[in-house]
């Protein structure tokens, strides 16, 4: 009897092999320089161990050393592709600190700008998915879109990506006499091509097949690890900083939160896409009636925090973005931190992927939009 | 039987959304004069930026070789990791008055970070943003550069 | 030497008249050989490289750019360039490789391709060999191109290497299936398997217009299963899955990685020229039965333009493909070919056997 125990054992031990793998830093798809540790059973996920910190800069200590006003350039560089919103959530944070008001004008240029970051950023996300998916046209066409919003960033702002426009107190400079017939011609030509979006790749059945059912994340989950932003809501979680504490001129428009109860891929997909047709109906609401006045307040020359600790959340295309200031009354921070919507949501992507295959696991890290500087700022 | 006519009914809306997406690139490709690319080192003579793109500082210099630049260094202060030096020096004017003026703009374009927070601050407007985006350079000297022209003097009726 | 573009019989039974007189048979035989032989080569090595540059520009149109365009006038010769490069590339080979199966298996696979041309007509005349069991041979010879994968994922003495080659061997194992029994649909509807006799049996209009239903049925599910069997588009898993497994050419280097580049395009034309032949009617010009001026009028193109352009048009559709969709997973692959294509095939040949008894066709 011992004898056939001991068999039963060893086969018991020999049926499951696992080995672990690093997705190493360098990746084929562009996410950026993340090392994933994998463990794998044949074909099946068991555990996903990320490591960051291949792109930490130090921005953080960086900005102890610089004043106020120079800790803008420094944000449009965590998270790029939603520069202006990090840019903004500084920008509010000194203003509401020193309890000052910018003028109206400021706020509608500033809400415009944010949201035609969001529709640049999502139409990288876009391009970014299907091409993990292998769908290689759509890398292109997403970018061809969105070279013409970074076109009118460069007439404006003077950059495409980081824009730095953002000042505290207001905008670093006026906008441009083109960016109303610009940013409307756009938009009459982006509403042709987003129908397109979903012609070549949403409805696409071999799309669905790799996406319905595809990395849950419950509602618990989601709150549990801090999912924000389209991730998160496509799990019916509803954290829409920009309707439970609006800023800047959001206000003053009408606009729908996406709110997806299904949980996967797919609803994270489309939730993103239906983002999109919001964002462009801000922008239709707002861009008409552009209130005259000052494009910003006249600062002091050197900007003192009082003593204390201030928060300004924004919603950035990722997710919540929080910047938060110990200051001691002297022109630059005591400490500066700042809450990376990334770094929670990479940390749900262990959950989601226990039990897919392998090649769904890039699958479902493309639905995350990660972006790895904003990670390890 | 039900899931019979699901399954021939599957096959047929599969199909029916691959070749929506076939008519989408289709469209595309019947028409490949429509590019939207630019070829790009053969069109830098027709090439023109917008006119607020930030390439790099440049002092412009007027056709008497005159620039604004009183050595003030406020750009100096504002430039957020050091990338401009100036280096000024002091000469006593024919009415006996100690006037500061500037010897030498250092202006290093491998640390810029091209954040327009020196042109903002400028007070008599002697910095610009030019449009030039070409600075690959074999030799990393290069990339420091002076940015006021030798012999160059500041133009009269220039305020501080 | 009469060179009638119209029908080449009488370019090659003039050469092979001028090469008997003059020389022994066996030696007349010999040097036939080596003419066949010396054309497939020059014609595969340039179709190849036009492929490769037809590839690269078809992609960049449907991307909306303009892809090579700087090597040579409209980048014509940037194949040309691209392969002096790998030639120059030195050849690594891992230490614990099989030495033998290494260097063969690169060869396996081109030789596979060319047993597979040698059977197609491409012109009345320019055709190489023609048995009576034509269509059975090239699907025959077509399966010996997987025992090339699967020696070369074996013998690099890399796990992933192998995981690949195995998943590769499954996927054409399987859509062998599926182009043959869509092959076997148009036999049916031909009743023969000899190539001259099919295209010739297409004269009064093709297979694709006369079969009508069960013909175009067999069509899609020809083009699908072709574009899975050389790996190629929607079902490219095996090579591109380049994050964890990468493909079986991974340890080859050189030239040796551009035999399996170039086998993989000739395997595309072979697909297409095979449903030009058995669908769209080979070299056959289009007629319409009894319209006399009209097939007289298309008559003027000459069968070989005929033969390549159907060719070329098929390819553009398999291409189309290929920038379209996104990739399936291996196991959506299989289930795709079990669970699809094999029974819609099955239904489709007692569709077409009922259709050809009937004769409820044109």
């Amino acid at each position: 009897m011992s004898e056939i125990k001991e068999v039963i054992v060893k086969t018991d031990r020999l049926a499951t092999d696992k080995y672990q793998v690093n997705m190493g830093p360098q990746h084929p798809s562009t996410h950026g320089v993340l090392r994933l540790l994998v463990t794998l059973e044949g074909e099946k996920v068991l555990n996903v161990q990320p490591h960051t910190g291949y792109i930490h800069s130090g921005i953080e200590k960086m900005c102890e050393a610089i004043s106020y006003p120079q800790i803008i350039h420094l944000t449009d560089r965590m998270d790029y592709l939603s520069a202006h919103m990090s840019n903004e959530a500084v920008s509010l944070c000194v203003e509401n600190a020193l309890q000052i008001e910018v003028p109206d004008r400021v706020k509608y240029i500033r809400t415009i700008m944010d949201e035609l970051t969001r529709l640049a950023s999502h139409q990288l996300w876009w391009c970014v998915y299907g091409m993990d998916l292998g769908a290689l046209t759509t890398f292109f066409y997403g970018l061809r879109d969105r070279e013409l919003i970074l076109d009118i960033f460069e007439e404006t702002c003077g950059a495409r990506m980081t824009v730095s426009y953002n000042t505290p107190g207001g905008l670093m400079f006026d906008i441009h006499p083109n960016f109303q017939k610009r940013v409307k011609d756009y938009i009459k030509y982006f509403k042709t091509k987003l129908p397109e979006y979903d012609q070549l790749l949403s409805g696409n059945v071999i799309m669905r097949e790799r996406t319905e059912g595809i990395g849950y994340l419950t509602l618990e989950e989601a709150i549990d690890f801090g999912v924000t932003g389209p991730s998160g809501r496509a799990s019916g979680f509803s954290n829409d900083v920009r309707k439970h504490q609006p800023y800047s001129a959001y206000p003053f428009v009408k606009f729908n939160e996406i709110l997806d109860h299904r949980c996967d891929s797919l609803a994270r997909y489309e939730v993103r896409i239906k983002e999109m047709w919001e964002s462009i109906s801000i922008i239709e609401q707002l861009i008409d009636n552009i209130p005259e006045g000052d494009y910003a307040l006249k600062m002091k020359g050197v900007l003192k925090l009082p003593e204390g600790e201030f928060y300004q959340r924004v919603e950035t295309a990722r997710g919540e973005f929080g910047v938060f200031i110990v200051s001691d009354g002297k022109k630059n921070p005591y400490r500066l931190k700042f809450r990376s919507p990334g770094f929670s949501n990479l940390f749900a992507l262990n959950k989601m992927a226990k039990g897919h295959k392998i090649a769904d696991l890039v699958a479902i890290m493309s639905t995350l939009d990660l972006i790895i500087p904003d990670i390890d700022r | 039987m039900k899931s019979f006519i699901e399954y021939i009914v599957s096959i047929f809306k599969g199909v029916w959304t691959l070749l929506i997406g076939m008519k989408v690139t289709g469209k595309y490709v019947f028409t490949p004069w429509k590019h939207v690319t630019h070829s790009y080192p053969e069109n830098r003579d027709t090439l023109v930026m917008f006119e607020r793109f930030r390439g790099e500082v440049i002092m412009p210099h007027d056709a008497n070789n005159e620039h604004k630049c009183t050595g003030c260094g406020i750009c100096e202060l504002n430039c957020p990791n050091g990338s401009i030096e100036i280096i000024s020096k002091s000469i006593v004017t024919p009415e006996g008055k100690k006037k500061r003026l500037i010897d030498q703009h250092i202006y290093h374009l491998g640390m810029c970070t091209l954040c327009n927070l020196c042109v903002k601050a400028c007070p008599t407007g002697a910095i610009v943003m030019g449009q030039n985006f070409e600075h690959a350079v074999w030799d990393r000297a290069k990339l420091t550069k002076v940015l006021n022209q030798p012999g160059s003097k500041i133009s009269e009726g220039v305020k501080e | 030497m009469a060179f009638n573009i119209y029908d080449f019989t009488t370019l090659t039974h003039n050469i092979h008249v001028g090469l008997a007189e003059s020389f022994s048979p066996v030696l007349a035989t010999t040097i036939e050989w080596v003419i066949v032989g010396v054309v497939y080569l020059l014609f595969v090595a340039l179709f190849g490289l036009f492929l490769v540059y037809a590839e690269r520009k078809v992609c960049a149109a449907f991307q909306q750019r303009l892809g090579p365009t700087r090597v040579g006038p409209w980048g014509l010769l940037q194949t040309i360039a691209d392969f002096i490069k790998l030639l120059m590339k030195e050849l690594i080979m891992p230490r614990k490789a099989d030495w033998f199966l290494y260097n063969l298996a690169p060869f396996i696979v081109i030789i596979a391709s060319f047993l597979a041309i040698a059977v197609l007509p491409f012109a009345p005349g320019l055709q190489s060999l023609d048995f009576d069991i034509g269509v059975f041979y090239l699907t025959a010879v077509s399966s010996v191109g997987v025992i090339g994968i699967l020696l070369a994922g074996w013998s690099s003495n890399n796990k992933y290497s192998l995981i690949g080659a195995m998943r590769s061997g499954a996927q054409i194992l399987s859509y062998e299936l599926s182009v043959s029994l869509s092959l076997l649909t148009m036999v049916v509807f031909a009743g023969t398997m000899q190539f001259s006799a099919i295209v010739e049996g297409q004269r009064d209009a093709w297979f694709i217009f006369s079969g009508h239903i069960p013909a175009i049925i067999a069509f899609v599910v020809f083009l699908i299963a072709g574009t899975a069997e050389t790996n190629r588009g929607p079902f490219d898993l095996a090579e591109a899955e380049s994050e964890l497994v990468a493909g079986f050419h991974t340890e080859y280097s050189g030239i040796k990685f551009a035999m399996f580049f170039l086998a993989e395009y000739i395997n595309l034309f072979i697909v297409s020229a095979v449903a030009a032949t058995v669908f769209l009617g080979g070299w056959m010009p289009l007629h319409f039965g009894n319209f006399e001026s009209f097939n007289h009028v298309m008559d003027f193109i000459p069968p070989v333009m005929w033969f390549f352009m159907k060719v070329l048009t098929v390819i553009f559709i398999i291409m189309w493909f290929k920038w379209t969709f996104p990739r399936l997973r291996v196991d959506q692959i299989l289930t795709l070919e079990w669970k699809y294509l094999l029974p819609i095939n099955l239904v489709n040949i007692l569709l077409m056997a009922l259709v050809v008894l009937t004769k409820f066709h044109f």
